[in-house]
């Protein structure tokens, strides 16, 4: 939803604004105008959520205005990869995105990467819990190593799409604990309900996805988290860490926003003021903690690098599974 | 008992005038996003959440259940007039609705998916108040294996659609089963039949494929044929109000339909397309004339309207008790939820009884609200056959177009639209029946991915399929349906002495 406003109203409206907020401390930004979110992927997904929710954040603290979000599904991402790439756009255009994307430009052998566009900012990031129904036979992490050495392909995997965060994070546990990350016996799923659904009904030995996703089903009882992907436990819960439970891993299914790269540079600064302003706000905390992300802004220059290790470390873990030749 | 008062103080709270208002706005919205092309309710909910952060979260959803709902009714309308389905659930309408609109029946075609879809929604519903648990703790039990069966079962449909020619039949139905598999493999990631484009990464939309099959194949065949002969068409034959007959012949498809539909709709890999097309299949074995199915058969409306909406019902019972969201709309829902800080989830019947009982409630409402608001506009859509023919068609090509385009705002889809329109284009003029194929291009994938996905999980042995029980019974059912039909022709053959030969159950299907 676009709302549009003549330049006087707005005018106006900035003014008021400025005025009634006179008490803050640092000079408020130069408003961007027109602004284009694009979301590469169908509505409702995370990236549509961080999408929606950015615009409407940049809107409410007068950061953008006229946003729009459009979007762009397809092949992980790729697709509206390819077209923010090559789009020649009059207004400043972003593009959000995440971990799933870089396996996606792998495995569908993408014609456009990560390196033609330009990182902005790493937003937020779910940390992955792996997930037993209660009767199951594996109580803990622990049971699940012995289980997996003793016979690598009676342990269905349960997850997202094939070459996704779960099905990585599947394969450097597997090489972790001293296993063939080409013997997991990975069974990818849509994810959502289609993933808690084959979880809760116990059709795969163990689930896994972000933990705020089975966040509800662990407080009813239906399902029970015998490990989590995070550097230390979660606030409000008493989920061990891999780490606590001898596998030295870490593991995050962040997302971000990019920029062009024919961006100009004044444009760019624009943009990286603009998102950094937004997620210091109330608001932007606010909408996260709702949807049960976790904070994890990282600025424009911290997240090229933190980016140059992940495709490392994606591009070889999904060569060990064998997804990629 | 505790269920009829929360019901009840469910009814308290959507009954308020503003409420009611809420809810007649969602169902209008919603009757309008099912009739336009392109735009589902997925979309629509997604758009109107930053707009409904302000309002009080009941409003929102009971808003957002008119959507839903009413996205369902409209659904039909596109399928009867102009053999273009708007959303996958109403694909199997177009085949007997659009013929039965031919023939100046496309007041009674509309008519009949109205009420059907009213008597459904309002059962399903009824049946979402007091029994969503148990279904659900049912619908859990599926897995692979299970929906496996239940794919072969529904892939029996095509035996119904198959046409005059057996191999005329299998080769659309094999057409159909080639599409289906264009894009990423989902157990392993790899492309296959994508030849480097990255549109076709994701697969080909089954909306895309029925609307140029459906739709731009006829337009172009007819459009090829016009000059050459006079059809009579499109008049508006007698009566607008369904007759007796219609009647008599639509109660029980609309029971059956329900029957079918809501069960299907708990399981979190159903889909609104499977109950549908098990209707259709139900309704021609049960018929007292089978020969006129895919000519305008009001069963074949009655039945598979009835079971897409019954299966909408169906999809929220997993929603509210477990906070699982088995369709695109659920999904977003659930994200609305999050929106409003409320936790889906097995405990938001406790937490927010008001709230999820006012929805449920408004679902009620909604039904009787969209059947007040669709009756009468059976009147007003019916004027639409009554525009020149070389118009109307026009119209149905850039409507279609619109629609493609609109999907994903992506070229390559009005392009992937109008080869198929080509291809069924052909497939008429060679007198290849095109239900087959969008059969196979819906049911095959999924077939294929829940097949391997128990292999896996199996560890590659197959007993599997005969060692779960649901799994072995549907697996049985669908053997009978394919032979028993065979057995019966072949017994009423021998006795008939050959006379009855023409009483085969096949026919032409469009």
């Amino acid at each position: 939803m676009t709302i549009r406003m003549p330049g006087a109203v707005k005018g106006v409206l900035t003014a008021a604004v400025l005025a009634t907020a006179s008490l803050a401390a640092t000079p408020s930004l130069a408003e961007i105008k027109g602004l284009e979110i694009i979301a590469p992927a169908s509505p409702g997904g995370g990236w549509d959520q961080h999408a929606r929710t950015l615009q409407q954040v940049l809107q409410d603290q007068k950061l953008a205005s006229n946003i729009q979000v459009v979007n762009i599904p397809g092949a992980g991402g790729t697709v509206g990869l390819a077209q923010f790439v090559t789009a020649k756009k009059r207004t400043p255009t972003v593009l959000v995105g995440g971990q799933i994307m870089l396996g996606a430009i792998v495995t569908n052998k993408s014609a456009v990467t990560l390196d033609q566009v330009t990182p902005l900012a790493r937003l937020t990031g779910e940390y992955t819990a792996i997930v037993v129904p209660p009767d199951s036979p594996i109580k803990t992490f622990d049971d699940l190593v012995k289980t997996f050495k003793a016979n690598p392909g009676s342990v269905s995997w349960g997850g997202g799409s094939a070459g996704g965060s779960d099905q990585i994070l599947a394969g450097l546990i597997a090489k972790a604990v001293g296993v063939d990350p080409n013997k997991v016996n990975y069974v990818a799923t849509a994810g959502g309900g289609e993933l808690l659904a084959s979880a809760l009904g116990g059709h795969v030995t163990l689930g896994m996805g972000g933990y705020s996703e089975f966040a509800p089903q662990f407080q009813a009882g239906k399902l029970r988290a015998i490990a989590v992907s995070a550097p230390q436990r979660l606030p409000g819960s008493d989920t061990p860490t891999l780490k606590e439970q001898g596998v030295d891993l870490e593991f995050v299914n962040w997302r971000g926003v990019f920029a062009q790269a024919s961006a100009k540079p004044a444009e760019l600064k624009e943009l990286q003021e603009a998102v950094a302003k937004a997620v210091a706000s109330d608001e932007w905390k606010q909408a996260v903690k709702q949807r049960g992300w976790i904070d994890l802004y990282q600025p424009s220059a911290e997240f090229a690098s933190f980016l140059k290790q992940e495709r490392a470390q994606i591009e070889g873990t999904l060569k060990d599974i064998g997804l990629v030749k | 008992m505790d269920t009829l008062a929360a019901l009840g103080h469910g009814f308290l709270v959507a009954l308020t005038p503003y409420n009611l208002l809420w809810s007649a706005i969602g169902v209008t919205v919603g009757t309008a996003v099912g009739v336009l092309p392109g735009i589902g309710p997925a979309l629509t909910v997604a758009l109107l959440l930053p707009v409904t952060y302000g309002l009080e979260p009941t409003s929102a959803f009971i808003m957002f259940a008119g959507i839903y709902y009413g996205a369902m009714y409209g659904g039909s309308t596109t399928s009867i007039l102009l053999n273009a389905p708007g959303e996958s659930g109403s694909i199997v309408t177009a085949i007997d609705g659009h013929a039965m609109a031919r023939q100046g029946r496309g007041a009674q075609a509309l008519a009949t998916a109205a009420i059907g879809s009213f008597i459904a929604g309002t059962i399903a519903t009824a049946a979402l108040t007091f029994v969503a648990p148990l279904m659900v703790k049912l619908a859990l039990l599926f897995g692979p294996a299970e929906y496996f069966a239940l794919m072969v079962l529904a892939l029996t449909t095509v035996t119904a659609v198959l046409g005059s020619s057996l191999a005329r039949g299998l080769a659309s139905l094999f057409l159909g089963l080639a599409l289906g598999l264009v894009g990423i493999d989902m157990q392993t990631g790899q492309a296959r039949l994508a030849f480097g484009v990255p549109e076709l990464l994701d697969g080909i939309d089954t909306v895309v494929v029925a609307v140029g099959l459906f739709a731009v194949g006829e337009t172009l065949y007819v459009a090829s044929r016009h000059r050459f002969e006079t059809e009579e068409i499109y008049a508006l034959k007698g009566s607008k109000w369904m007759s007796r007959e219609d009647w008599s012949r639509s109660w029980k498809p609309w029971l059956r339909g329900t029957l079918l539909g809501f069960p299907i709709g708990t399981l979190p890999a159903g889909g609104s397309e499977i109950p549908t097309f098990l209707s259709y299949l139900v309704e021609k074995r049960l018929a007292k004339k089978p020969e006129e199915f895919g000519k305008g058969a009001i069963e074949a409306v009655a039945g598979p309207e009835a079971a897409n909406n019954a299966s909408a019902a169906g999809v929220l019972a997993p929603l509210l008790s477990l906070g699982l969201p088995t369709s695109a709309t659920a999904a977003i829902m659930l994200a609305a939820f999050q929106q409003y800080g409320l936790q889906p989830g097995p405990t938001l019947f406790d937490n927010n009884p008001e709230l999820v009982w006012g929805m449920i409630a408004s679902l009620y409402i909604g039904n009787v609200l969209l059947l007040v608001l669709n009756l009468p506009l059976v009147g007003f859509w019916v004027k639409l056959l009554l525009i020149p023919r070389p118009w109307l068609y026009a119209g149905i090509l850039v409507f279609s177009s619109l629609g493609a385009y609109t999907l994903n705002n992506n070229v390559i889809d009005l392009v992937i639209l109008w080869v198929i329109g080509l291809v069924g284009f052909g497939m008429r003029v060679l007198n290849v029946p095109v239900a087959p194929c969008v059969v196979g291009l819906i049911l095959g994938p999924l077939a294929e991915q829940q097949f391997r996905r128990a292999l896996a999980i199996s560890q590659g042995d197959p007993s599997v399929f005969l060692t779960h029980p649901i799994s072995a019974a549907l697996l049985i059912v669908a053997v009978l349906l394919v032979i028993g039909p065979m057995v019966l022709r072949y017994r009423s053959n021998g006795a008939g002495k050959g006379d009855s030969a023409s009483r085969s159950d096949t026919h032409p299907a469009t």
